[in-house]
Parts: structure tokens; C-alpha cells; sequence
């Protein structure tokens, strides 16, 4: 069992890791795209198969879409997408990342996380299909409605301005 | 696959105890994987041959309807023909582009078929056949199926073409588009099963309506118009006509496939096979009552058989429909899959639940239930197609 | 109503599909080279010598090496060599023949002007193309012996044709045949009557008739 997560864990941070390090934006994308198939392959381990498979469908066929889309309508050229690097940034770059790495472990080693030998939750679709219904009902719907401005922002966005009434008219 | 009831046909048991024979052979702990690796083995054996002779029955059906014969020269009526092809794929030399991005380039047809093969999991075969059984065995397919679009984008930036460039984006503007109608469709099916497993929703249209029509989805007003919408969404969704912009020889040289040739080119059509057999293979469990027999009478026919009988009939209907219709444009495929698809979906989606909640309604009412119900999807498919077709449709000639 | 445009178009397609597997009118093609298509009698493609008798192809050639043919065509394909002694032709009258007559099919442009200007019906159209070579120059060019071509073979290929220079070679032999004998009879109706002083004087030698 913990081989098989130290091994979903090692190919997630990697591949993060890896994605950070490069310089071509794309290539970066694409390997952090296999971070996120990581995580959902932990989700799968962990039992929710639900979640796995919604995280592959929205992260790995949609967002992904979304942020080569936007590095690839944002550069001019194909030589633009490979940032530059400094000695300075390295330095900072490495700073922060062990600050954020203190935070975090210190928040991880305080929380008393005991594990039990148990069962884990009987998490069918349509216990998740129930709780999402029911008792969190009222989160689904502001997201629904967020979801619903953000897409209507982007068509209203995407439209642009409405054609000159006094071109194109003989 | 599960173990058989002992109360089925000979012939539906058959390719289990076959199984059965095979891994009763090996040591306890070995059998798992062996029963892995035959399921493995046989779909891969299955899909290819059917792939291969897939390609054959298309030239023929399409050589047909063009009043001329297909290929029949390689063996009789053609039947060596996928082997001819497969010998040329494999002998074409394998030109890759100095300035391409040699490991994008490599990965994006490995990325898309393994991607594609992954679907075939959860498609319940037969009645004992589901190769995994899976709790949330749609939204598995579908995941699987649309990580397929990024190694289209990876194919057509890898080629450092910038018309291959343009194509992989039209191609993934395209995908993206027809997956909302083709998952709308889907959830009035998984609303009347209550469950996201496919061998569940099979299980859910049991029995026969008025002792002669089968309880199948596509039978309901509902499951017709989610099987419309649903199968113009899956041709959209392997980039079949009319719907192959992407791949067309008159767009964009080949579109994203312009810098591959040789064996990758191979591997892009057989992704795209598959990805069609595959949607085939779900919309007959989805709409068409998957393995099931729509004739009491006629269920000594195993399950396998009806369910292979049911996609060949869809994967004939594609052939056909690529052999009558023209080619769409980028803006008006994209066009048809958010104006016109999506609403019908959402208004299907509504139907579907009037239909639910009116299970109740007996006698006389179900012909109400059955009018409103048409009604509902009806109504704004007139309403929009004549508002999205007008000054396009009917055309008037004028002769000079 | 809306949709119905593209059933109809799948109605048609089924029909065309269900009606190949019966009936010519949908499925029109020829599987060659099994089977071939009857080529219209008009139909041309280089040009053939034609022989009087199959058995003596080279000395039945109606040509007469006039080089006419060989002077209008066009690419200028044809190469006629006279030959130096004379033989009898169909009416009997001594005449040349070629010696070599070879046409360059790769030139030949299958105009059939050579078969217009010939005053003895000697060359006529062929229908052949399925003389392919592996050689580019000497494949392609035709002598005479590959030419020469029996009128039975310009019968099966160009009935009406052939029946037509046929008729007409059979009356110029006839009316020949009737003009020899009367001149025949003629001299010997001439050669029969008393010879009287003035007939006499009148079979003095004197400067001949201009012929008949």
C-alpha cells in the first residue's frame, strides 16, 4: 500500500517539479499535465473512483486545453514561449519555495493524523449523487451560478464589439 | 467478466468457460492476471480485426453507393486489401521534421491510441462480458475520451508547421464543442438507470413494453432525441464525416496529420477506429439496449452476437451517412454543436425528468405523457432550426 | 419540415447501394481487363496497311508507295521506301510497292488524314491500344509486316467501311474488266472487216487515236 502511494506521490511532485523547471511554456503544460493525471490516480487509489475520473475529464480534457490555449493566443512567437532565466531569480525562486515547504510541513506534522486500520466509506456515485443533493445543495447552486456568470462573461468577452452598421453595406 | 449463471445457453457461456479452461490451468495467484491479459489480448485481437476489416467494408460500402465496386482485386471481393495497407503503413518511410519537437512528435499518436484503447473497458460486451466493472463506468469513458484531444493539440505543435498548427486548433475547437451535447445526451439515460455503470444501465432496460416493443432508451421520447443528438456528437467526436474537417484532403493539407506519415499515420486512423467503434459500442449500451435481444423469440442468439449485430449496424449507419453527406465548415459544425445542439440537450435533459416524474400517469394519460413529451423536444428543434436556417435554407437557383 | 432534406439524401444513397448489387444502371463500371467495352465502330487509334489475301500479306498490299500519306501527315510519322521493280496489282496493272513502310505509333497522332488522302484505300484506322513496349523508340515503331492487316480484319473492325470500299473497288475492277474487253472487241471488229483501198489507206500508219 505504501509502495504504491510513495510511487503515485514520487510521479506527481516530479512531473511538477519537472514542468516548473522548464523553459518552453508548452512543454511545461504538458508535463504538469501529467502531474494532474497523478493526482487522479490518487484519488482512484484512495477509493473515489468518482472524483478520479472527474478530475481526468475537467483538469486533463479541458483546463489543460484552457492554458495552451492561453500561452498559445498570448505569445507572438514560438521563441517567446521559453522564458529567461537569472541567476537573482534562482536564488529568490529557491527562498520562497523552502519558506513555503517550512509552512507546509510544519502544518502537516502538527495535525495528529492517526491512522486507523478501517474500511474506508462506501463512496458510490449515488451516495455522492445524495450528499451533493442534499445536504450541500445550497454550494452546488452558488457554484452552478458562478459557473453560469464565467461563461457568459467569456461569450460576451469572445464576441467582441458588434459590426459597423454604415460598412459592408453597398 | 464474472462467472456465468448456470442457467444460460450453451452458447453464451461458452467464451467464459473457454476462459475458465485457460486460467483453471495456472496457480491461484496467477489467474487474476491471466484473466487480465486474456480480456486484454482479445479486445486488442477483436478492435484490430474489426478495424482493419472496418476500413474494407467503408471503400466497399462507399465504392457502392458510388455505382462502382470497392477494391477487389487483393484476394476476393478485397479481403487481403487492410493487409495490403497495413504492409504499405508499415514500408513508408517515416519522414519526421528536423525543427519538430522529436518527443512531442513521437508521444502524440502513442498518447492518443493508448488513450483511445482505455475506452474499450467498460463496455459490457455481453451479458457476462464487462472487461471492468466499474462504479462510475460512463464518466470513466468519457474522461478517457476526451484526454485524447490533448495529444491532438501535441501532434499538430509538434510538427512546427503552421498550418498543421492551425488545424490542431480548429480540430481541438471542435472536439471541445461536441463533447457538451454528446455528455448532455448522456444524462437523461444515467437519470432513468440511477447508476453510472454501463452494465447497471443495460440492466435498467429489461423486459418488453406491451409484451413487443423492448424497454430499450432509444424507444422513449427521451432516449430518441438523446440518440440523435448523441450520435451526430460522436461523429463529430471521431472526426467523421461530415464532420472531418480536421482530416479532410481538401483542408489544410491533412490538418494536424501533415507532418506524419508512415506507421504514426496508421496509428492516428486507428485511434480515430477506435475512438468510433468505441462510441459505437457506447451508444448501443447507452441507447440500444446494449447486449440485449429485441425479440424474446430470438434470444438464442448470445448476447455477444446482438450486441456485435447492433454495432455493426451503427458502425454501417456512419459508413452510409459519410458517404451521403457533404462536408461542414468550421464555423457552422461549431455553429450546429452550440446553437443548436446544446439547447436541444438542455430541453431533452427537461424532458427527460418530466418523464421521470411523470411515471405515474396510466391509461389514457400515457398518450398525453407521450404527446407532451414530444412536444417538449420538438417544438424548439422546429423553432431553432428555421430561426439558425434562415436566408440559408431552401436555396433558390437563378440560371443565367 | 426540417430534416427531411438530409433522409432524403440517405434514401437516396440506400437506393444507389441496394441497386449495384442488381442492375447495370448502378453499377457502371467495366472490370478490365476481364471484361472489355464494345468500342463504337468510329473509333480510332493507328493506323493498319491493308492486304488483299491473308496468306500473301506482302504481295497483296494495296498500297502502291505513292508517299502520299507520308507527305500530309501532320507529326510526319510515316517513312516510305519505294521499291525498284514493279508486280501486278488487283486490276492487273503493274505497280510499285513500298519496300518499308514503318509508322512511329509514339508520333502517330491518330488523325486519320492518312486515311483520307490515299487514293488506293490501302491504310485505314486500326483500334488497337494495348501495344505498350518497354522500349521507348523501337518498341513503338511499326514496320510493314506488323501493319499489313488482311481486309477481313478491316470488315470485323469497320463494317460499313469496309463493305463500302469494297463495292467500290469491285466496280472500278468491273468497269476495268468492261473497257479492256470492249477495247478488245473493238480491235477485233477492226481487225475483222473487208480491207477495202480506203480502208486500207485508212490502216496506213498514221498517228494513234488519243485512247478511250
Amino acid at each position: 500500500m505504501n509502495a504504491v502511494l510513495a510511487v503515485i506521490a514520487l510521479v506527481t511532485v516530479a512531473s511538477a517539479a519537472v514542468a516548473l523547471s522548464r523553459r518552453n511554456l508548452l512543454h511545461s503544460i504538458l508535463i504538469l499535465a501529467g502531474s494532474w493525471a497523478g493526482v487522479a490516480v490518487f484519488y482512484f487509489w484512495a477509493g473515489s473512483q468518482f472524483l478520479a475520473f472527474a478530475q481526468v475529464l475537467v483538469y486533463l480534457g479541458a483546463i489543460s486545453m484552457a492554458a495552451l490555449f492561453a500561452v498559445l493566443l498570448t505569445r507572438h512567437s514560438r521563441d517567446d514561449v521559453a522564458g529567461a532565466s537569472s541567476h537573482q531569480r534562482a536564488v529568490y525562486a529557491i527562498l520562497t519555495g523552502i519558506a513555503v515547504a517550512a509552512v507546509l510541513l510544519a502544518a502537516v506534522a502538527r495535525t495528529p493524523l492517526t491512522v486507523r486500520p478501517s474500511a474506508p466509506p462506501p463512496l458510490s456515485v449515488r451516495e455522492l449523487g445524495y450528499t451533493l443533493m442534499g445536504s450541500h445543495a445550497a454550494a452546488l447552486l452558488v457554484v452552478g451560478v458562478l459557473l453560469t456568470v464565467a461563461l457568459i462573461g467569456a461569450v460576451v468577452l469572445a464576441a467582441g464589439d458588434p459590426p459597423d452598421p454604415k460598412e459592408g453595406e453597398p | 467478466m464474472s462467472a456465468a449463471a448456470h442457467t444460460d445457453s450453451f452458447l453464451e457461456r461458452a467464451p467464459l468457460l473457454a476462459r475458465d479452461f485457460i486460467t483453471g490451468r495456472l496457480p491461484e495467484p496467477a489467474r487474476w492476471t491471466a484473466n487480465t491479459l486474456i480480456t486484454i489480448a482479445l479486445l486488442l485481437a477483436a478492435f484490430g480485426l474489426l478495424f482493419a476489416f472496418l476500413t474494407l467494408a467503408e471503400r466497399k460500402i462507399l465504392g457502392r453507393v458510388q455505382n462502382r465496386p470497392g477494391p477487389n482485386r487483393t484476394g476476393w471481393f478485397g479481403l487481403l486489401q487492410p493487409f495490403a495497407d497495413g504492409v504499405k503503413m508499415l514500408t513508408k518511410e517515416d519522414l519526421v521534421p528536423r525543427a519538430s519537437d522529436q518527443v512531442l512528435h513521437y508521444l502524440a499518436p502513442v498518447a492518443l491510441l493508448s488513450l483511445s484503447i482505455i475506452t474499450f473497458a467498460v463496455i459490457p460486451y455481453g451479458r457476462h462480458m464487462v472487461p471492468v466493472d466499474l462504479d462510475a463506468g460512463v464518466l470513466y469513458f468519457f474522461a478517457a475520451g476526451s484526454a485524447t484531444e490533448l495529444s491532438i493539440f501535441m501532434a499538430g505543435w509538434a510538427s512546427h508547421n503552421k498550418y498543421a498548427l492551425l488545424a490542431a486548433m480548429r480540430a481541438l475547437a471542435q472536439l471541445i464543442s461536441y463533447e457538451l451535447p454528446l455528455l448532455l445526451s448522456v444524462v437523461p439515460v444515467v437519470l432513468a438507470a440511477g447508476t453510472l455503470s454501463t452494465s447497471g444501465i443495460v440492466d435498467a432496460q429489461h423486459g418488453w413494453a406491451w409484451g413487443v416493443v423492448p424497454r430499450w432508451n432509444v424507444f422513449t421520447p427521451w432516449g430518441a432525441a438523446g440518440f440523435a443528438i448523441f450520435f451526430v456528437s460522436s461523429l463529430a467526436e471521431s472526426n467523421r464525416s461530415p464532420f472531418d474537417l480536421p482530416e479532410a484532403e481538401s483542408e489544410l493539407i491533412a490538418g494536424h496529420l501533415t507532418e506524419y506519415s508512415g506507421f504514426k499515420y496508421a496509428l492516428f486512423f486507428m485511434a480515430e477506429y477506435f475512438g468510433m467503434c468505441a462510441l459505437s459500442g457506447m451508444g448501443v449500451t447507452l441507447f440500444l439496449g446494449g447486449w440485449r435481444s429485441p425479440l424474446a423469440a430470438l434470444e438464442f442468439i448470445p448476447s455477444y452476437g446482438w450486441f456485435t449485430l447492433k454495432l455493426l449496424a451503427l458502425l454501417g449507419c456512419f459508413i452510409w451517412i459519410r458517404a451521403t453527406l457533404p462536408r461542414l465548415r468550421i464555423d457552422q459544425l461549431t455553429r450546429l454543436a452550440w446553437k443548436f445542439l446544446v439547447p436541444l440537450a438542455l430541453v431533452n435533459l427537461g424532458m427527460a425528468a418530466f418523464w421521470a416524474l411523470s411515471a405515474g400517469w396510466a391509461g389514457p394519460l400515457q398518450l398525453a405523457r407521450w404527446a407532451v413529451a414530444l412536444a417538449i423536444v420538438a417544438v424548439p428543434f422546429l423553432l431553432l432550426g428555421r430561426r439558425l436556417s434562415r436566408g440559408v435554407a431552401p436555396r433558390t437557383y437563378r440560371y443565367a | 419540415m426540417l430534416g427531411i432534406g438530409l433522409l432524403q439524401g440517405l434514401a437516396v444513397t440506400a437506393r444507389n447501394f441496394l441497386g449495384s448489387f442488381h442492375g447495370r444502371s448502378r453499377y457502371v463500371t467495366t472490370e478490365y481487363p476481364e471484361e472489355r467495352t464494345q468500342l463504337p465502330e468510329a473509333y480510332r487509334n493507328f493506323p493498319f496497311l491493308v492486304t488483299e489475301s491473308p496468306e500473301d500479306p506482302m504481295g497483296t498490299l494495296r498500297c502502291v508507295a505513292c508517299q502520299i500519306c507520308e507527305k500530309e501527315c501532320p507529326p510526319q510519322c510515316i517513312y516510305i521506301v519505294k521499291s525498284r521493280d514493279k508486280k501486278p496489282d488487283a486490276t492487273g496493272k503493274m505497280q510499285l510497292y513500298p519496300a518499308v513502310f514503318d509508322i512511329d505509333t509514339a508520333v502517330c497522332m491518330s488523325c486519320q488524314i492518312c486515311v483520307e488522302v490515299c487514293p488506293f484505300d490501302a491504310i485505314k484506322m486500326d483500334q488497337v491500344f494495348e501495344i505498350a513496349a518497354t522500349d521507348r523508340f523501337s518498341g513503338l515503331l511499326l514496320n510493314r509486316n506488323t501493319l499489313a492487316k488482311p481486309n477481313s480484319y478491316f470488315h470485323s473492325l469497320h463494317p460499313t467501311d469496309a463493305a463500302e470500299v469494297d463495292g467500290r473497288l469491285a466496280a472500278a475492277r468491273k468497269a476495268a474488266e468492261e473497257k479492256a474487253r470492249a477495247a478488245a472487241a473493238a480491235k477485233a471488229a477492226a481487225a475483222a472487216k473487208p480491207q477495202t483501198p480506203a480502208a486500207q489507206s485508212a490502216q496506213a500508219p498514221k498517228p494513234s487515236p488519243p485512247a478511250a
